[in-house]
């Protein structure tokens, strides 16, 4: 980290979210530090999605607000240091690899080039999009979304539709980033194993509000030891339902991974 | 390995060319034997006497020429104002409230039914050409770059906007490309329109032009004139053809489906 003040730190404050009758986000209020990886898991509809967006200024919140900075801030919309991974690539098919880069990069060739280098597929740079494996067209996006050297990443399920192998990769490759620029990452996720792998805090968000707050105490890189396992059960057993053992039947346990 | 592929390649251009010479082998033959009577059908031979004679005395060239103009102009007029329309529409709902449903009401009135009318607004000037041959080509444009528009992946555009691109940016990077083969669709439609609508106006209402060449052949009876006509009007439809094409080849060369084979 050799940029250690390079991480956005911001306050969500009562921030609530209500799409016509329906409630999606519920006062929420949530301090996020500086180069802090802070994974946010909970079941499908639960808005978690939708407090991303919020922090991207891609929703306006209907009411409370998001303080950035340190100092007693205005309440305001994310600059330009924000940058958002969408769970599919949004690449576009008509420009090159490089190209694609490029947008994130204020046309800046060389480093376009070079964050292309970092994610692994600098040979890579000339070609279309649609010649490129799935992880490989997910990796050009995130080399897209580093290219301004954002201080926040915001990071939507990308990995999502990826494969089990490319995945671990590709958390491997997010860590390794991470650590290196120091910025600080949201990353929404249905994957509990995933969160606990990558996060220092995972949020639980239930019926929009949030349920559970975890630090994750274990050491980098992580392994699915007894720790990863505590966490892991800890988050879980929480997301389905605290009844715990007698409900989880045989049947239950199949989707334990995943919500 | 190089030898069959240079084989193929041969090939490739060859067999296109294949129909077209069995045909003129079968026309020389029906006409060549009389077969076919020479008052309905001249032999090839004529036909090609005639293209030498028309070349000589600059009558072809100078019709082809005056063809030509109309037929971009009016092109360039329609097909400019489409365009303008269908990306106005695209993006703008009133204007699209306020014209579309105008615009697909006078689309359905069937182009030729206004000759008459055009001939008492313009006469036979050029004016008339060009208002049909724009009126034509007008609607594959509009219509396509519409569509273009609005089938736009939303998570494209919205990419763009998180990542900061200004308004022109937004339509050079995303949008216009974006339309493009559906507006190249329009523009390869419509070229076939331009043509089909400039040989019926000339054909009605001209001093000039091949259509008016052909026509005014037909009143001296100078079939193999008329047959030349309808041979250069199948030549430039070729031709806006291919050029449709290379124009797809060219601009939607990222696109798997237009990579040349």
């Amino acid at each position: 980290m050799s940029e250690a003040k390079r991480g956005a730190r911001f306050e969500l404050r009562g921030l609530t979210k209500q799409f016509k009758e329906k409630q999606v986000l519920k006062d929420i209020n949530l301090t996020v530090n500086q180069g802090e990886f802070i994974a946010i898991v909970g079941r499908s509809g639960c808005g978690k999605s939708t407090l991303l967006r919020l922090i991207a200024g891609l929703e306006s919140p209907s009411s409370g607000g998001i303080i950035w900075g340190d100092a007693d801030g205005q309440i305001g919309k994310p600059g330009e240091h924000t940058r958002f991974l969408f769970q599919e690539h949004r690449l576009l098919p008509w420009k090159t690899v490089l190209d694609n880069v490029r947008i994130g990069a204020k046309n800046d060739r060389n480093r376009a080039a070079e964050v292309l280098e970092q994610v692994g597929l600098a040979d890579r740079g000339a070609e279309w999009p649609s010649v490129l494996s799935g992880g490989q067209k997910q990796r050009v996006a995130l080399a897209r979304a580093l290219a301004s050297r954002p201080k926040l990443l915001l990071l939507d399920e990308p990995l999502g539709a990826l494969d089990a192998l490319t995945r671990i990769e590709m958390q491997q490759l997010i860590e390794w980033l991470w650590q290196e620029e120091g910025f600080t990452v949201i990353l929404v996720t249905h994957d509990v194993s995933e969160a606990v792998t990558l996060a220092d805090r995972v949020l639980l968000i239930e019926e929009g509000q949030i349920a559970l707050d975890v630090r994750i105490e274990l050491a980098r890189q992580r392994e699915r030891d007894n720790g990863f396992t505590y966490y892991e059960n800890l988050v879980l057993q929480r997301v389905l339902g605290k009844p715990a053992l007698s409900d989880i039947s045989a049947a239950g346990r199949k989707v334990s991974y995943s919500i | 390995m190089s030898s069959t592929k240079a084989g193929n390649k041969i090939r490739r251009r060859a067999l296109p060319l294949l129909l077209p010479i069995i045909i003129l082998l079968l026309w020389q033959l029906l006409t060549g034997f009389e077969l076919i009577d020479s008052n309905v059908m001249p032999m090839p031979i004529e036909v090609f006497k005639v293209l030498i004679e028309t070349i000589r005395s600059g009558e072809l060239l100078d019709n082809l020429g005056i063809s030509a103009l109309r037929a971009i102009s009016g092109f360039l007029i329609g097909g400019g104002l489409g365009f303008v329309l269908g990306l106005l529409n695209g993006f703008w709902r009133v204007s699209e409230e306020v014209t579309d449903s105008t615009i697909q009401m006078i689309r359905n009135i069937p182009l030729f039914a206004l000759i008459p009318l055009v001939i008492v607004w313009f006469g036979i000037g050029e004016e008339a050409k060009l208002f049909l041959v724009s009126a034509g080509v007008f609607f594959p444009i509009y219509l396509n770059t519409f569509h273009g528009i609005r089938s736009i992946d939303p998570g494209l555009v919205e990419m763009g906007r998180v990542y900061g691109l200004g308004r022109l940016s937004l339509y050079k990077n995303i949008i216009l490309p974006g339309a493009m083969p559906s507006i190249l669709i329009g523009v390869r439609y419509s070229l076939g329109i331009m043509w089909l609508t400039l040989i019926v106006a000339e054909t009605v209402a001209a001093k000039s032009g091949i259509g008016y060449m052909a026509m005014n052949a037909r009143e001296f009876m100078q079939l193999d004139v008329i047959i030349l006509s309808v041979v250069i009007y199948a030549l430039l439809g070729k031709l806006s053809d291919s050029l449709a094409k290379t124009l797809e080849k060219r601009l939607l060369r990222w696109n798997p489906n237009y990579v040349a084979r």
